[in-house]
């Protein structure tokens, strides 16, 4: 399968520049990374891509039961790196995407230089002595929140949109079109990564990771921020003063700076 | 201006008349003319709340005060506003809410909880708009919070209908399935010497269709076998093929003399309660015997598209059965016979209209046809039933909508010999 039209692979930036590769969390698409790019695009060579299901990805490529896993999506990201020959790069993922990267480099370490995980959590769930933030009610509440907004999503416009990627002014005639997804692929691709686990998987990194967290988050807590800092042997943790679960877009500026500062640095 | 009203325990929508109004009898009505900015802010109809960009709450009226239960100091400067929403909301306020609003600077409708300070919860609409200065630089996100609780009870109805309509569409596609895999041979047994292979196409997961095939011992030498399909879908097919197909075998052993074994279908067909229930079929009989290295097949025809034959020499023909009727409509009907005579490489190859009536474009009246079907079977042969099989499964497969009906398709072939015999 072609994987630049699977995934919607966009490469931007400077032609020969080191690789920087942005893959967004659970929710919005590659247009969550769009204060970023500008920041960076002088520099870098940036690769981003949605998710499959999301965005304009090709939706016949989605499956229920391949996408409840969160492994499928870290192993779309290796093949997107071996397909295009990208590696080694610099995988930089946001919310749940920092899973994937973390699961991708755990496979895969030669593909990657270094890791940036920009407000991770490995675990949403409290635990015994781990709080991540949530109970399963709360989870719960959460994907009832997907089934009451479609968000300019129905099934007469679905085909019009996704018939015609070649066409963006029709995607971007709809209302909230960057965060519009189906509410099937929404709820299977929410369960899997609101219900996972992957606490253990942070141990496996081997390549110099920076993790990024904001002062107040919600959805990634400052003491989850610490536990994935401290899980990933010989990374560096750096706090963003500001609020939001997505500091790309609530603070771009200082988001842009922690990515590249650390992705320029030798070593 | 004086102030209208003020604390939480007033009641959130109370019109109140501004003081100072004047004279009473110098401006009648003055509090019909809605001049009063504030009042029509902090008594609205909705809630409406304004946060700087990272969401901390700077302005909010009494009308969402109220509904929250707290009081503005509580509110403004110290609360953002996801901490107005519960857990589930907040977690979708931070994925696509407030991304949103980032993005393309307005969202509107989204249906939220707030969390109230008593901790009950109150369903609301929410629309967002920023606020940018002259140089479109963002500074507010102005949010107008709308009561929804009517509403949102009526949508979970309508999700709760849904699921249980999905469920039960489910539990009727498993019922119907199984009903389906009932209706035609599990395998099919090969008498020795002649390769034998089926294949069913479902076009439709949600009703039973009236395909129908088998292949069965006769006699010692014998051999029985037909391909049929009833009239109708549903419940009433899948009972007209259960007749058809137990009767079919069950006169076949009493008689096996094809013409016979029509004409009691035809009979039990005819005399079983029908009036208001139409109830026929066609239906290809035929009856197998071992000739020499290959067989000799006896075919009867009621109302069934011909057979075609693959033949060892590589060409295809169709073996026509002119003139036989349907079963089931007449109390006698023609029923044609022929033979032939299957060698060593030949295939005959047996399906149901389903094939043949598949649209081939977008134009509804264009189908596949006998003579497409005969043309791609001239260049498969000579080929082996299972290849045959397997090449119209492929073309059933690609006919995608366009296959509106069910399709059975059944060959059977005998083994070329091997060179050197």
């Amino acid at each position: 399968m072609d994987v630049v039209s699977r995934n919607n692979v966009v490469i931007t930036g400077r032609e020969d520049g080191p690789v920087i590769m942005l893959c967004n969390g659970f929710g919005c698409d590659q247009n969550m990374w769009r204060l970023v790019t500008p920041r960076l695009a002088d520099d870098f060579k940036i690769v981003q891509f949605d998710h499959v299901g999301t965005g304009q990805s090709d939706l016949s490529a989605w499956s229920a039961e391949r996408y409840a896993s969160l492994d499928s999506y870290a192993e779309d990201i290796v093949e997107i790196c071996n397909e295009l020959a990208l590696g080694p790069l610099v995988l930089v993922g946001h919310s749940v995407s920092a899973v994937f990267a973390v699961l991708a480099a755990a496979s895969e370490p030669r593909l990657f230089e270094k890791l940036i995980l920009l407000t991770p959590s490995p675990r949403y769930i409290d635990d015994a002595g781990y709080r991540g933030g949530f109970s399963a009610e709360d989870i719960d509440e959460l994907l009832e929140s997907l089934d009451s907004n479609y968000l300019g999503w129905s099934e007469s416009l679905a085909p019009v949109v996704m018939g015609n990627p070649e066409r963006p002014e029709l995607t971007d005639e709809l209302t909230n079109s960057f965060c519009r997804l189906d509410p099937a692929v929404a709820r299977v691709f929410a369960r899997a990564t609101f219900l996972s686990d992957n606490r253990a998987d942070l141990r496996r990194v081997s390549v110099p990771t920076r993790v990024i967290e904001v002062a107040q988050d919600v959805i990634a807590p400052r003491e989850v921020g610490a536990f994935v800092h401290e899980s990933i042997p010989g990374s560096e943790l750096v706090t963003l003063d500001a609020v939001g679960h997505c500091p790309q877009l609530s603070a771009p500026e200082a988001t842009a700076e922690a990515i590249s500062g650390f992705a320029a640095r030798d070593g | 201006m004086s102030r209208a009203g003020h604390g939480a325990a007033e009641p959130p929508r109370a019109h109140r008349t501004p003081d100072g109004g004047g004279a009473p009898g110098h401006v009648p009505h003055a509090e019909l003319l809605e001049d009063n900015p504030e009042d029509l802010y902090e008594n609205a109809p909705c809630g409406y709340l304004s946060t700087l960009m990272d969401g901390k709450i700077v302005k909010v009226n009494r009308t969402l005060l109220h509904w929250l239960g707290r009081s503005h100091d509580e509110v403004v400067g110290r609360m953002h506003f996801a901490d107005l929403l519960t857990m589930g909301g907040k977690l979708y306020h931070e994925t696509h809410f407030a991304p949103l609003v980032h993005l393309q600077h307005e969202v509107s409708g989204i249906a939220l909880e707030l969390r109230t300070a008593d901790g009950s919860r109150l369903p609301v609409l929410v629309t967002s708009a920023v606020k940018t200065d002259s140089a479109g630089q963002p500074q507010l996100i102005r949010t107008t919070v709308n009561d929804a609780r009517d509403r949102r009870a009526y949508e979970r109805e309508l999700l709760r209908s849904r699921e249980k309509a999905e469920r039960e569409r489910e539990h009727s596609q498993n019922l119907v399935s199984t009903l389906q895999r009932t209706l035609v041979p599990p395998a099919l047994a090969s008498p020795p010497g002649l390769e034998v292979t089926a294949h069913y196409h479902i076009a439709s997961p949600d009703e039973v269709s009236g395909d129908f095939y088998d292949l069965f011992p006769l006699t010692a030498d014998a051999w029985g076998l037909f391909i049929g399909d009833v009239c109708g879908k549903g419940a009433p097919a899948a009972v007209l093929t259960s007749l058809a197909r137990y009767t079919l075998r069950a006169t076949a052993v009493y008689n096996p003399e094809p013409v016979a074994v029509l004409s009691n279908l035809n009979t039990v067909l005819n005399t079983a309660d029908h009036e208001h229930d139409p109830r026929f079929c066609t239906v290809l009989f035929g009856v197998l015997k071992q000739e020499g290295r290959g067989f000799r097949v006896t075919l009867a025809s009621g109302g069934h598209p011909n057979a075609l034959m693959l033949s060892g020499s590589g060409s295809a023909g169709y073996i026509p059965t002119p003139g036989g009727q349907l079963i089931g409509v007449l109390s006698e009907p023609d029923v044609a016979t022929t033979t032939v005579h299957l060698s060593p490489g030949d295939t005959l190859l047996l399906y149901t209209d389903g094939l043949t009536e598949a649209h081939t474009a977008t134009d509804a009246g264009d189908r596949y046809g006998d003579d497409a079907l005969l043309g791609y079977a001239d260049v498969l042969a000579p080929c082996s039933a299972e290849a045959t099989v397997g090449a119209m499964t492929e073309l059933l497969n690609a006919f995608g909508e366009g296959l509106v009906d069910d399709a059975a398709v059944l060959a059977l072939g005998v083994p070329p010999q091997d060179e050197g015999e």
